[in-house]
């Protein structure tokens, strides 16, 4: 018994120098002053810099009038306006596009990526090309190649190419007719909530009959009824109080109706494009890290092959695919910042702008850096409530 | 991208520099052996880099002169291309000692940048370009409603266009680029109508499009653009060698001083001219500015005098051909006026 009487004794604490919990205490103690200590002292040696060379300091700037204006304004704004109003129509510029960028890249990511594991010779081809040639060109080569290569050589505002619905298009963007809401139109928005409503509850009442009966109902077309019938109803009823603001020819440019510029254009085909290239390796590693016998059990209880994919191997590829998903949601939007390289007015652009009228660019960067950090935060937040939601539900 | 990098930059060599030992700017330059100076991504006739990759252009040529002054030699100079935007960061943060940058001086430049403008080389005033190829009934700035215009982001050309059109009740597309060429490209590309800038700087560019002989310049001129080197605060020594490098390159052409007559000049009858060259028995002149009392006849030696820059890079000697004006010597009706050097 004498060895397991050694076992029990405590470690030997000859010294405090030889105990690891107190070195290890020392240690990250001595850590933490370092660290803050120097940032301490960077920030003390700016301020006492900014003083030095008597450069104005603090965010009081953010009130002042901007006097510049910006093309794309998502919210009224001026030159009158201030300057923390320019950075957040900068703000706002950069969110738009991330998230038309992200909906966008993550449709074409999943089609290519299933279509690279398709049968079919040619499509696997073309999807392995797509995803070659865009995952291996820098981001803003993509977009000076939709910039300079294929938006700018289009014809000039008096020669537009007329396109369906009197839209055209032209080197000075993408113009359509505008929808200009009438009196009762409310009528068409609040049937169409309804119909969103009835579908989802068509949807919940058919899916628990299936659980219950086996009996099927066809949700997808009832819901198209729905949703596109009671508006249109809505709007006969209401006297059709929606016209239509069209684009004209005028001296300059194209006049009324809205306008998609080439730089919003560019940006988002290229964020959308490149980013897809990822998306699609990511989906084709989620779908391949589903077991084959998944798909061989699914096939035979005699599912078709559409529905295998739908309802067996799409959801188990989900839980693979979604965080580094999440990843790719970030680069994109990092990467908008490139729009400084075409004009386009997003954060970048704006920031730098007050950065250099007012001369505060300690104060500019910190508020970009800052600015992204939270756009970052929120949507990797985002994508952690969907990746619990997606997770595997163990009962 | 690069101007958040310099931002970046330098707000981390405001952070780093050790704020205690901030040794002259002179004596900085001096142990380096060259002047840093910042000039503009490229604008013909002020800073553009030659077949050869020189320098050339009124501003390049100043910052010789000041390196003339400094070295009694015009060649010890580098020169740092720096957009609208990372001009002022780039001074601030002692990247480079002069901004000789087609900059124009204004308050807010003089005071909350923390700058120190040393006076105008240049007087200007904003202008518009037009294709009048594209757009033949414009003949004013006044018919540009609903034009797209094309304007550098963060220069006061862009926040003068926006009180022009504001003060006429005009409506505009701004379309905004960081750098001169994309402004350039875009143009060039009929992205927009209208190219607005320095009206020296539209006849300098017009120079570099697809077919020059389109593009007008409309007559309306909407500001005032007095363009100038400029300095940190804070040290008074450098401030003063800069600026009196402006004023000897006045005072040589006033008194009909050249790089050609220089050396002869020395031996000139007049007191004033040999009070200015530095040949006055025991001279203190060029010693109390921290200089060599012959910095007069380095600089003119380096550039000639300022109608002779002015003529070599601007005027009737180069492609742009742009009048003297109002940048002619107060005796000829100019604006151009130095103090007296004694």
């Amino acid at each position: 018994m004498a060895s397991q009487e050694i076992l029990r004794e405590e470690p030997s604490r000859g010294s405090f120098v030889n105990d690891p919990r107190i070195r290890s205490l020392f240690f990250q103690t001595l850590v933490v002053i370092v660290l803050f200590g120097s940032v301490w002292w960077i920030v003390q040696n700016v301020i006492d810099n900014l003083q030095r060379l008597h450069i104005a300091s603090g965010f009081g700037f953010l009130k002042g009038r901007a006097g510049f204006d910006i093309s794309d304004t998502p919210i009224a704004y001026t030159s009158d306006s201030t300057y923390g109003r320019a950075i957040i129509v900068g703000l706002i510029n950069t969110i738009i596009v991330a998230v038309a960028g992200i909906i966008t890249a993550t449709i074409i990511g999943f089609v290519i990526g299933i279509g690279r594991l398709s049968q079919n010779w040619l499509i696997q081809k073309i999807c392995t090309v797509y995803v070659e040639i865009f995952r291996n060109i820098p981001p803003l080569l993509v977009i000076f190649f939709w910039y300079s290569g294929v938006l700018a050589v289009l014809p000039a505002p008096r020669d537009s190419y007329h396109l369906p619905f009197g839209s055209f298009l032209n080197q000075r963007g993408f113009y359509f007719p505008r929808a200009v809401w009438g009196e009762g139109s409310w009528l068409i928005l609040v049937a169409l909530v309804v119909a969103l409503a009835m579908a989802w509850f068509v949807a919940r009442t058919a899916r628990q009959r299936q659980m219950a009966t086996g009996q099927q109902f066809p949700v997808f077309w009832t819901s198209v009824a729905l949703i596109v019938g009671l508006p249109l109803l809505a709007y006969v009823l209401s006297g059709f109080p929606l016209s239509f603001d069209l684009p004209k020819q005028s001296t300059f440019n194209l006049t009324g109706g809205f306008q998609v510029k080439p730089e919003f254009l560019s940006l988002y085909l290229a964020l959308s494009c490149y980013t897809a290239a990822f998306i699609a390796e990511i989906v084709r590693a989620g779908i391949r890290g589903v077991s084959k016998g998944q798909t061989e059990a699914a096939a035979a209880l005699g599912l078709r092959s559409g529905s295998i994919l739908r309802l067996v191997v799409v959801p188990q590829a989900m839980r693979i695919v979604i965080p580094p998903l999440t990843s790719q949601y970030l680069n994109l939007t990092k990467n908008s910042s490139l729009a400084i390289a075409i004009g386009y007015p997003d954060l970048t652009a704006t920031a730098g702008t007050v950065l250099n009228q007012t001369g505060q660019a300690v104060e500019g960067v910190l508020i970009m850096m800052i600015a992204y950090l939270i756009l970052s935060l929120v949507t990797s937040a985002v994508m952690n409530v969907v990746n619990a939601r997606m997770a595997l539900v163990e009962r | 991208m690069k101007h958040i990098a310099i931002g970046i930059l330098g707000a981390a060599t405001l952070g780093l520099m050790a704020s205690a030992a901030s040794a002259g700017t002179l004596d900085t330059v001096k142990a380096k052996g060259f002047i840093q100076c910042g000039v503009s991504t490229g604008l013909a006739g002020f800073s553009a880099p030659d077949d050869k990759g020189d320098w050339q252009g009124i501003d390049a040529d100043f910052c010789r002169a000041v390196a003339a002054a400094v070295f009694g030699d015009g060649t010890k100079v580098k020169f740092t291309p720096l957009s609208a935007k990372e001009r002022f960061t780039a001074l601030q943060s002692g990247e480079v000692d002069i901004l000789s940058r087609n900059t124009t001086w204004t308050i807010n430049r003089d005071t909350a940048l923390g700058l120190n403008f040393i006076g105008t080389t240049y007087y200007d005033g904003q202008g518009f370009m037009i294709n009048a190829k594209k757009l033949p009934g414009v003949n004013s700035a006044l018919q540009l409603s609903g034009a797209a215009v094309c304007v550098q982001s963060g220069t006061t050309t862009e926040l003068n266009l926006a009180d022009y059109f504001k003060a006429n009740k005009m409506e505009y597309n701004p379309v905004v680029f960081e750098k001169l060429e994309e402004v350039n490209a875009a143009y060039d590309a009929g992205r927009c109508d209208v190219y607005t800038t320095d009206q020296s700087g539209l006849y300098g560019i017009r120079l570099t499009l697809g077919s020059p002989a389109d593009h007008v310049v409309l007559p309306e001129i909407i500001s005032k653009e007095p363009l100038g080197p400029a300095v940190r605060q804070g040290d008074d020594q450098w401030y003063h060698i800069v600026k009196w490098t402006y004023f000897a390159l006045l005072d040589a052409e006033e008194l009909g001083i050249t790089k050609a007559n220089v050396d002869e000049m020395k031996n000139s009858a007049s007191p004033e001219i040999k009070r200015v060259l530095g040949q006055e028995a025991d001279t203190k002149i060029g010693t109390d500015l921290g200089v060599s009392n012959d910095w007069v006849v380095n600089i003119v030696k380096a550039t000639g005098n300022y109608g002779e820059m002015f003529d070599r890079n601007v005027g009737s000697g180069s492609p742009l051909k742009i009048a003297r004006g109002i940048n002619a010597l107060w005796t000829k009706g100019g604006l151009q006026y130095a103090p007296p050097i004694r």
